[in-house]
């Protein structure tokens, strides 16, 4: 459902990223691991059409990110870094604002938008505006965004990022839910979330893919099978 | 190809955004009152006793030399500080279609207060008799300079992420573009031995030269077609320029 062809970008003389490949399938949950300015934002930022590759290309769903973008983010949810929304607005009127984008009207699209608060449990604060909300509810917000439109690639970098332990509990819950109908990927820095939600994961530093497979792969990798230290030899040089 | 409905709603968005802080209600007010000084104070308005509004309309290029910038300053570069951009051009929209929501949103708000200037109008035909038509065609000269502006407002907002220099930018352009055809400034670079074919060649392409014939009442099938291009042009630089910036 989605392929990721040798996606290259350079900031100047940074290399962000450096030919990372790799497909998800449907019912897929794809764990995007690695240490801090591994280049994870980046790789997914270009999938989603946000800054172009200096070289190569993703596929989502038959649609070209390069040559078709309009119809390749049709198919995309995204929920970037930090989850940015329209502050000033409240959150129906945000969610009901990306409904239209996404080209739904009338009764349908009240629908779509009380499915998604519903979903991201956001009913008590649905007629506040974002800018009063705390920052998992933003979160949320901004999750809810993603999932309106019920999209086939759902795309997120660090979801559970500022969520209380219910929250992230909840938010994994809700990853495995939607998992059979779409192809996931997650970033993290919570290694337990591998477990707790992935099918496979990928493991990026300095911009290449350094190890893919499957949470019991990676684990097996260290004779005592943990995976932070599998993670550690992974990612950091001597 | 644009989408209308993406438009439309981007549109929505951006102009109720104006509303959401008093900022937009202080705007209007300035608007209003930095208008109303410079006709009924500066000008002496009533003191002419000619019922028409050529000195309405001739200090509007200068207040929107102001407020303009002011209006127009946050359009890209707060997507920017907050992070929104990446959600908005990550959504299925072209950049074409964000760029004329956010354009026509300004213009719309400028519109507002441009329309609220109304009483001005009825005062002058409650005391004289004013050609009702010039007026129409001051005011559609007015709203035309306006989205020209606009246009290059919107153009200085992607150039920066902050909307200080976003509004000094748009002023500095917006400034040249007006003074190269404003009066004054024309015969002082005249006296100083430039051919006067050169002078009134780059005064053509003021943005000042081509209202003046408007606030005179005179519509000219090129001061449109001036100031669409104009709108266009600036629009498609800053298409290229939030093109290549939109992740920095
Ligand atoms: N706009 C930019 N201009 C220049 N360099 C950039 C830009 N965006 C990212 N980089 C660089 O690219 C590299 C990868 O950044 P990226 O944000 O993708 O990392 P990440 O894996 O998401 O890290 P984190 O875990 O901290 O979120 C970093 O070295 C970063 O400094
Ligand atoms: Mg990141």
């Amino acid at each position: 459902m989605l392929t990721v062809n040798t996606l290259t970008k350079n900031f100047g003389v940074i290399q962000a990223v450096n030919g990372v490949s790799f497909t998800v399938e449907k019912g897929e949950v794809l764990g995007f691991l690695g240490p801090n300015g591994a280049g994870k934002s980046t790789t997914m930022r270009m999938i989603t059409g946000f800054i172009p590759p200096t070289s190569g290309t993703a596929v989502i769903c038959g649609h070209d990110i390069l040559t078709d973008p309009v119809a390749a983010k049709r198919c995309i949810g995204y929920l970037p870094e930090n989850a940015p929304s329209y502050h000033t607005m409240t959150v129906t009127d945000f969610l009901t604002f990306i409904g239209r984008i996404r080209g739904f009207e009338g009764a349908d699209l009240l629908k779509k938008v009380d499915a998604a608060i519903e979903k991201s449990r956001l009913e008590s604060v649905r007629k506040q505006s974002i800018e009063t909300l705390s920052k998992g509810y933003r979160q949320r917000t901004c999750f809810a965004q993603a999932i309106l439109h019920d999209p086939q690639v759902l795309i997120m970098d660090e979801p559970t990022d500022g969520l209380d332990p219910n929250q992230k509990f909840i938010v994994r819950e809700m990853i495995k839910e939607m998992s059979a109908s779409k192809a996931i990927i997650v970033s993290t820095h919570i290694l337990e979330e591998v477990d707790a939600v992935c099918t496979r994961a990928i493991v990026i530093a300095n911009g290449t893919v350094v190890a893919n497979g499957t949470p019991a792969e990676l684990r097996a990798r260290d004779p005592q099978g943990r995976l932070d230290v599998v993670f550690r030899k992974l990612t950091m040089k001597e | 190809m644009s989408n209308l409905k993406t438009v439309n709603a981007i549109f929505k968005r951006e102009f109720k955004s104006y509303f959401d802080s008093p900022v937009a209600y202080v705007f209007l007010v300035a608007f209003l009152v930095l208008a109303g000084f410079l006709t009924f104070g500066v000008a002496a308005f009533y003191e002419r006793r000619q019922a028409n509004l050529l000195p309405f309309f001739f200090w509007h290029p200068w207040v929107y030399l102001l407020l303009v910038p002011a209006a127009t300053m946050g359009l890209w570069a707060e997507e920017r500080r907050t992070g929104t951009i990446e959600l908005l051009l990550t959504l299925p929209v072209t950049l074409v279609e964000a760029l004329l929501g956010k354009f026509l949103a300004a213009w719309a708000f400028i519109g507002i207060a441009l329309a609220l200037t109304f009483p001005i109008v009825i005062t002058t035909a409650w005391l004289g008799n004013p050609d009702l038509g010039a007026i129409f065609c001051g005011y559609a000269g007015s709203f035309l300079l306006a989205g020209a502006c606009i246009a290059i407002g919107v153009f200085a907002s992607a150039l920066s992420r902050s909307q200080v220099i976003s509004f000094v930018i748009a002023l500095a352009i917006c400034l040249f573009m007006l003074i190269i055809g404003f009066d004054p400034v024309i015969n002082a670079v005249a006296q100083w031995g430039v051919p006067s074919a050169v002078v009134e060649g780059i005064a053509t392409c003021s943005l000042m030269q081509h209202f003046e014939s408007m606030r005179r009442g005179v519509i000219d099938f090129a001061d449109i077609t001036y100031y669409l291009g104009v709108i266009t042009f600036m629009l498609a630089a800053a298409h290229v320029v939030t093109d290549n910036r939109k992740a920095s």
